[in-house]
């Protein structure tokens, strides 16, 4: 999906940014969706995600094909391509290094779906999206993790699936169980573990790392109040520290206000609204009261 | 140059820890655990032994070394293709987070068979071992046992091949699997595993050339059953026949592979 990332250390600025240039030049075509990952931070290109004119066209009827009995039937009644569903149209988004951008939207509204074409694991119908860092998605916690494995075992098993080196993890070990805070139970099966517990770990190793961009989607609302601030004050951490450039999905408005600086409103698919995190998360909760 | 090493390296740790895990999940919380691997073809071999000796009186020498060479090797594709072509649909959680190199999955299946069919190994030295000490065989192995790491490096890429095409098929079609499990019946029985070769009518002979198991189980005996040394038209046809099937695989992997994230 994703074509080898087009950087190469040592290069000039100026040959990155034609590489760049090339990377984005299938921009807007139809058919020509692209998301290119690049994976050492380019400094000279102020930003971090750049999403151009991205459509997401899902193919309803093609999704319920599993056999090749149903796709013959339908391809002699000719009904194999019809309903379409755009669940993305015509969005379009630069996030700057260093921004702490806010997704806000209702159930279905498309934002998890944005979320995944910028972590790279779906491709966009048409439009481009250029990723300059490494990214942390963050999307649902604890997805390689396998529940007949101990702790010990899915730390590995997960670090490598989240690109981490062996040294890197042997190295950080200590550091994940310490933030999780699970050392008593390193060696449990992770099927006898809380849901809570297992975010914890899953959280702590998405983060061990210090990613140019991180991807949040509704991970805070697992673990219970001091773990969901720990996660709270990490994020907050990557942030002044390092200077992370953060995506940000919630439906809890308020954290939303409380984090972020800048906002996007996506409404069917659809951005409704771009600006600072203040003026839209009023507008949507002003919308919501309205509506509801 | 850098970063292709270091993603092959990301590449080389994720296939490592799947293996790891598939490993300790089959054979954990079993009491002769990796003992199975061995005793399984044993216990095979001598229920195939009986059924074929006492039924049919073929002639053919060291029959029950004949039978466990064919039959493991068999089982390795059989088990790796079968493994690997769920392992994209039973990966889908992954896929649909994270960004992963997905060939990994059927891949890591067929290593992961590998080292299997490594262990199982053990069966056959103890079945040759028993043949050897027979004072009547006349079996004698040779140097020609070297040849295995290159016939497994064939049998490899050819499983391989077939684990990425059968993969990539299964996510959109999952009557794949159920079509799979009849075809390699169908396909056990069209090899010369448990009966000689001769047994079989000229045209089937003939047709026998198009088959790459029978070219890949004939390897295997050439060096550890007769002796013989494999020639280069055999190594030629059995890697043309790898590299095909790899080839075919990895196309339509990577012409399909976009679309996966639809339909897991």
């Amino acid at each position: 999906m994703i074509k080898p990332a087009k950087t190469a250390p040592g290069l000039t600025a100026d040959e990155q940014a034609l590489l760049d240039a090339a990377c984005s030049t299938g921009h807007g075509r139809p058919g020509t969706g692209t998301t290119q990952g690049v994976r050492s931070r380019d400094l000279s290109n102020p930003f971090a995600i750049k999403v151009a004119g991205v459509d997401m066209v899902f193919n309803m009827a093609n999704e319920q094909l599993n056999s090749l009995k149903e796709y013959f039937i339908k391809v002699v009644r000719r009904e194999l391509f019809f309903k379409e569903f755009c669940a993305l149209q015509g969005i379009s988004l630069e996030v700057r290094h260093g921004d702490v951008f806010g997704i806000v939207g209702t159930n279905g509204s498309g934002k998890s779906t944005l979320l995944k074409i910028i972590a790279g694991v779906l491709e966009p119908t048409r439009g481009s999206c250029v990723i300059n860092g490494s990214i942390a998605p963050l999307i649902e916690l604890g997805a390689g993790f396998d529940h007949e494995l101990s702790a010990r075992e899915n730390i590995y098993l997960n670090g490598s699936l989240l690109g981490y080196s062996k040294s890197f993890l042997r190295e950080h070990f200590d550091a994940i169980v310490e933030f999780a805070e699970l050392r008593d139970f390193l060696d449990l099966p992770l099927k006898n573990y809380s849901s809570g517990m297992v975010a914890r770990i899953a959280f702590s190793i998405a983060t061990v790392i210090v990613p140019d961009i991180l991807i949040v989607d509704e991970t805070l609302s697992v673990g219970d109040m001091f773990f969901q601030e720990k996660c709270e004050n990490r994020i907050n951490e990557l942030i002044s520290d390092h200077g992370t450039t953060v995506l940000f999905v919630s439906h809890d408005i308020t954290q939303v206000e409380r984090i972020c600086k800048k906002a996007l409103w996506v409404d069917k698919g659809k951005c409704r609204m771009i600006g600072t995190a203040k003026q839209v998360c009023e507008a949507y909760s002003h919308h919501q009261e309205r509506d509801g | 140059m850098r970063q292709l090493f270091a993603t092959a390296q990301k590449d080389f740790f994720i296939l490592s820890s799947l293996v790891t895990k598939d490993f300790k999940l089959k054979y954990r919380r079993s009491i002769l655990g990796v003992l199975w691997s061995v005793l399984n073809p044993l216990l095979m071999m001598l229920v195939l032994t009986a059924v074929f000796n006492f039924m049919f009186k073929w002639n053919v020498p060291h029959y029950s070394l004949y039978l466990i060479l064919g039959t493991i090797l068999f089982n390795y594709v059989a088990a790796s293709t079968t493994s690997g072509m769920t392992s994209i649909i039973d990966a889908a959680p992954l896929i649909k987070k994270i960004r992963v190199n997905k060939t990994l999955f059927p891949l890591e299946k067929v290593v992961f068979e590998l080292l299997n069919f490594s262990i199982s190994l053990v069966a056959v030295v103890i079945v040759v071992a028993v043949t050897v000490l027979d004072p009547e065989s006349t079996l004698e192995i040779t140097a020609k046992v070297a040849f295995l790491p290159l016939l497994l490096f064939y049998v490899m890429l050819f499983s391989a091949g077939l684990s990425l095409l059968l993969s990539a098929l299964a996510v959109f079609f999952r009557d794949v699997i159920h079509l799979w499990g009849v075809f390699t019946l169908a396909w056990t029985y069209a090899t010369p595993l448990f009966y000689p070769f001769d047994m079989l009518d000229s045209w089937m002979q003939s047709a026998m050339r198009f088959n790459p198991m029978y070219h890949y189980v004939c390897y295997f005996r050439n060096i550890v059953l007769y002796g013989y040394t494999p020639d280069l038209t055999l190594n030629l046809q059995c890697l043309a026949m790898a590299l095909v099937s790899f080839a075919l695989g990895l196309f339509v992997f990577s012409r399909l592979q976009k679309k996966f994230i639809l339909y897991v």
